[in-house]
Order: C-alpha cells, then sequence, then structure tokens
C-alpha cells in the first residue's frame, strides 16, 4: 500500500467513531423531527400521518402567537439592553488599572452560576415584603411596592433581567477581546487629529468592533429566544405563568411533549423555532460578508 | 488578581487623575459590587435560622451551619453533586478526545471527502438541541436509556463547536513538525497524540472548561430524560429540592449555596484561564 493510501486509511479510521455519532445522534434524529411534525403521536398508539396539519393548527392557536409574542419580548428587552450595559462596562474597564482584575471578576462571576440555581435567588428577591430584598429595598426608599413575578406585565422583564444578569459577563470578556484587538495607534492617529473622546468612540472604536458587535447580538438574540431554565425555575406553580404572560416557546415545547405528550404537535413547534434560529444565523453570516 | 493590581493603587490611569475618571471607577465597582449581590445574600440566607430571613442584613447576627447539616443529612445533594461531577468530567473528556480527533484530521489528512465530512458536521451547529429531544427521548425509550447515566450523556459527548474550534488550532501547526514525526517513525495516531496534541493546550483547556461548564448547568435534557431522584444532576435535583421546600428560604439558599459556592471556587481559581477560552472560542468561534 503506498504512504497516501495508507493515511487516507488513517483519516476515515479516525473519523469512523465520530461518524456514526454525528448520522445516529444527529442527522437521523433531525430528520426524525420533521417526520414526527407531520404526524399526530401520543406515543400509546401508532403514529399517524396528518402532512400540515399540526403546522396548521399551530398556527391558528392563539396560544402559540402569545407565546410566539413573549420569546420575542425577552430578546427585544434583552438583547439591546446587555449589549449596551456589557460595551459600556467593557469600555470603561478597559482603562481602568486599579483593581482590573477584581472589577472584572465581579462582572464575570454570574456567568458561571447555574441559571435553574440561581432563578431561586432572584425568585426570592422578587418577593412582596418582608421577604423579597428588592421590595424592601424600595419601601427604604418610600418607593410603591412591585407585584414582579405576580404580575403579568412585570413578570416577563423581571425574568429577563436574570438573564441578562447571567450572561452580562461573558459579553463584557468578548468586549473586552475585541477592543484590545483594535491597535493603539489608531487611538494615538485619533488623538494627534484632535479628535475627542466621544468622536474617537463614534468613528473608531464602533466601526472596528463591528464583527464583535455582531457576534454577540446573535449569539444573545439566539440565547433569549431559547430561554427555558430561568422561567421553568422561577415560575414552577404556574409555569409560564401568570396567566402564561412569561411562557416562552421552548416551555410550550416542553409542556405539549411531556405533559401532553402530545409528539407531532411539540415537535411542529420545534420546527418553527428551527427556522426562527436558522433566519438568525444566515442574518448573520450575511452581515459579516458584507462587510 | 495580581501584583499588578496593588502597583497601580492611587493611579486610575497612567494618565493621571482627573475627577471623571474617578466617578467612572466608582460607577464600575458598584456596578461590580450589585452583580454579585445575589450570591452574596444567598450564601448570607443559608447560614440564617427560619427566624432572622426576614432580617436583610447581610452578614447574619447569628451565623449557623444548621442548614447544610440538615440539607446534606439524607445524603441525595451529596448523591446529586458526584452525578454531575461524573457526567460533565466524563463528557468533557469524550469532546477533547473525539472533538480534536476530529478536527486534526480533517485540518491536517487530505483525502477525498474531507470537505463534504467537515460541512456535514458544522451544519449540524444550526440544529438546535430543542429540535432533537423529542427523538433522542423516543431513542432512548426504545433502547432503555431513560434514567440513565448513559442517557443523560450521549446526545453531548461530541460537539461540532469543539471540532470547528479545535480544526481551527491545528491548522496553525507547521506541517513540518508532524512530517519530523513521520521520519521518526511514529504512526498516525502517536504523531496527533504526542505531537499535535502537546502544540494546542490553550485550546484543549478552552475546549474542556465550556464543556465542563455547559454540562455542569445543564438543564433541559437531563430535566426530560430522568425520572428517579437517585439520577438526578445537580440543577435538576436542586429544582424539585426547591419546589419541595416551597417558602423555606433559607433550605432552598442552602441548597443553591451547595449546587454554586464550590463551582465558583473552582472557576475563580481558573479565572484566568477561562476568560483566556471565552476570549480564545469567542474570537475564532
Amino acid at each position: 500500500m503506498s504512504l497516501r493510501s495508507k493515511r487516507v486509511l488513517w483519516a476515515w479510521s479516525f473519523l469512523a467513531v465520530p461518524i456514526v455519532f454525528y448520522v445516529m445522534i444527529r442527522f437521523y434524529p433531525t430528520l426524525q423531527a420533521f417526520r414526527i411534525s407531520f404526524t399526530d403521536w401520543d406515543l400509546l398508539k401508532p403514529p399517524t400521518y396528518i402532512w400540515f396539519d399540526n403546522y396548521v393548527r399551530l398556527f391558528a392557536d392563539p396560544a402559540f402567537w402569545k407565546v410566539l409574542r413573549n420569546t420575542f419580548a425577552y430578546l427585544v428587552i434583552g438583547t439591546p439592553v446587555s449589549l449596551v450595559l456589557a460595551f459600556a462596562i467593557a469600555w470603561y474597564l478597559d482603562r481602568v488599572r486599579l483593581m482590573h482584575g477584581f472589577i472584572r471578576a465581579l462582572y464575570f462571576l454570574p456567568f458561571l452560576t447555574t441559571a435553574a440555581a440561581m432563578a431561586w435567588v432572584w425568585r426570592w428577591f422578587y418577593q412582596p415584603v418582608p421577604i423579597g430584598v428588592i421590595n424592601d429595598a424600595l419601601a427604604l426608599l418610600g418607593i410603591p411596592q412591585q407585584p414582579f413575578l405576580r404580575s403579568t406585565t412585570q413578570a416577563l422583564p423581571a425574568v429577563t433581567v436574570t438573564a441578562i444578569w447571567a450572561g452580562l459577563g461573558f459579553q463584557i470578556i468578548i468586549f473586552l477581546a475585541g477592543l484590545r484587538a483594535i491597535p493603539q495607534t489608531y487611538y494615538e492617529a485619533a488623538r494627534i487629529d484632535g479628535l475627542g473622546e466621544w468622536a474617537i468612540l463614534r468613528k473608531i472604536t464602533l466601526p472596528l468592533l463591528k464583527p464583535t458587535t455582531i457576534f454577540l447580538v446573535v449569539f444573545s438574540s439566539i440565547g433569549f429566544l431559547r430561554i427555558f431554565d430561568q422561567v421553568y425555575n422561577m415560575t414552577t406553580n404556574d409555569p409560564g405563568g401568570p396567566l402564561g404572560s412569561t411562557k416562552p416557546l421552548v416551555l410550550m415545547i416542553y409542556q405539549t411533549a411531556f405533559s401532553s405528550y402530545d409528539m407531532g404537535y411539540a415537535t411542529a413547534q420545534t420546527v418553527v423555532l428551527f427556522l426562527i434560529l436558522l433566519v438568525i444565523s444566515l442574518a448573520q453570516l450575511w452581515l459579516l460578508r458584507a462587510r | 488578581m495580581s501584583a499588578a493590581t496593588h502597583t497601580g493603587e492611587h493611579r486610575l490611569n497612567t494618565s493621571g487623575i482627573r475627577p471623571g475618571r474617578i466617578v467612572a471607577w466608582t460607577i464600575l465597582l458598584l456596578g461590580g459590587l450589585v452583580m454579585v449581590t445575589p450570591l452574596a445574600f444567598m450564601l448570607s440566607t443559608s447560614l440564617k435560622t427560619a427566624g432572622q430571613v426576614y432580617d436583610l442584613r447581610l452578614i447574619p447576627a447569628a451565623p449557623t451551619l444548621a442548614n447544610y447539616v440538615e440539607v446534606l443529612s439524607d445524603g441525595r445533594f451529596a448523591r446529586w453533586f458526584l452525578n454531575s461531577l461524573g457526567i460533565a468530567t466524563v463528557v468533557t473528556v469524550s469532546n477533547v478526545f473525539f472533538d480534536s480527533l476530529v478536527g486534526y484530521t480533517l485540518a491536517k489528512f487530505d483525502f477525498r471527502g474531507r470537505y463534504f465530512v467537515f460541512l456535514a458536521i458544522l451544519s449540524t451547529l444550526m440544529i438546535p438541541t430543542e429540535m432533537l429531544v423529542i427523538p433522542w427521548y423516543l431513542m432512548s425509550a426504545q433502547f432503555g436509556w431513560i434514567d440513565s447515566y448513559w442517557g443523560i450523556m450521549f446526545p453531548g459527548m461530541m460537539t461540532a463547536f469543539g471540532t470547528f474550534l479545535m480544526k481551527q488550532f491545528f491548522e496553525t501547526i507547521p506541517d513540518d513538525f508532524l512530517e519530523a514525526a513521520r521520519i521518526d517513525g511514529l504512526n498516525e495516531f502517536q504523531i496527533w497524540w504526542r505531537v499535535a496534541m502537546p502544540l494546542v493546550t490553550p485550546a484543549l483547556s478552552a475546549l474542556a472548561i465550556f464543556t465542563f461548564l455547559g454540562n455542569w448547568t445543564a438543564f433541559f435534557w437531563p430535566l426530560i430524560v430522568t425520572t428517579s431522584s437517585e439520577l438526578y444532576t445537580l440543577p435538576v435535583g436542586l429544582s424539585s429540592f426547591a419546589v419541595a421546600e416551597s417558602i423555606q428560604w433559607e433550605k432552598i439558599m442552602t441548597g443553591v449555596s451547595l449546587a454554586t459556592i464550590p463551582t465558583l471556587v473552582v472557576f475563580l481559581l481558573l479565572q484566568r484561564y477561562i476568560v483566556r477560552g471565552v476570549m480564545l472560542a469567542g474570537l475564532k468561534g
């Protein structure tokens, strides 16, 4: 056997187990997901093909539209707030020498926690007086009490805050890496030209950070669209409540599949989630290519 | 958090102190302290008795470990902790091995079908876990994997993200290094394991930290695939524990602390590597 064909043999032997894995655990289940989404299946009787009926039912279901609105509400609040905060913090932190490592660690620490666990701390924070820390603080300041998780309007933003809190450290670190990749000479040249801090930020820093920002916008958007752990743990007595006001798509999928055992309908919901995420990922590729 | 920060004392920046800088620094520090308040209250409340929970002082008047003794007494938390530790470790070892093996093969071997295999693996990044959990669940039911360690672990044994990350790092190794080893008579497996792998240790540690953290905090799939308390991972166990304790916040905070503190300590010790790993993966990924 020639040296070359020997190497080709080595390559395929290295890939053998992974190929079996990817076919069985990724590709086959992906096809299965599409197939199941065309069936009516409660796991007791064999599945019957109903083709697009699950999708028709989904788009006619007011509960689905409400859930979709909630899911995008997490994104619309979460992504801009966390990105602006993360950038502002990273921008200042980048110039700070005194206790730089310590301050960075303070912001980074929440990223290392478990969302399902910390959801309970936040849930406790949001309780009414005398238990809830936030309402106690409001009382001290003479600000009226807030219902937070008990209100259909405040619960979703309250849950979003916990997700922003957990993800902020990651975004700060990525922004810091992006800021450091900008050559110092650009800034020096700008100062010689007499540009002020604000002009430097607008004309040099932000344009050069565009790839970093696009990555973070997409990464964080996908995260908010897939939110589950926080919602599940903060609303266990009425999952997705009050009155479904915090229920995201993934929780609806979980309940349809594993509480109602309506597998075909649940899988159709996952396909819709997949299509939404696909559009966002393709938008990222397109934006980065257009650069 | 090193000597460098101390030498910088009384100096905000090399360009000297300005009032704006001091204000900015103070706001930055206060914001950081706000970020850790949930952790501080969690720890503080776990050291209080039920009667003291309403007392919101951060330093408990009479700190007690009674909650820990009670929560740990029936061994459930120890079991969940070990489950999570074992699962995260096995999955991490598997990813470090297979993702780098595949990444190396795709980076350094020349064969027909290489690009196809690469694209096929990369395409799985587009498929969200949520779409796969129902087929995985049905598959697990068929093979008897429900409520087993293997059932919790199998979906994550290899990842396209890790493969892609490792491929990018292996591509930076000069071919001459590998050719020299080939002339020395090493076989291809030995070349990968003994020559190439040691050259990408920063990437390997980044991959290991990410995989471990991801599996340690994983909630959705373990929640679906486990049914008995003995098989719960720490997040799933904690969630069921907190539901059962309903409003005994000092007990819940003790459980949350048990789940959070050990990892925070470990990760704080590794902070330098984690931050570097996040930067590496974020920029390359």
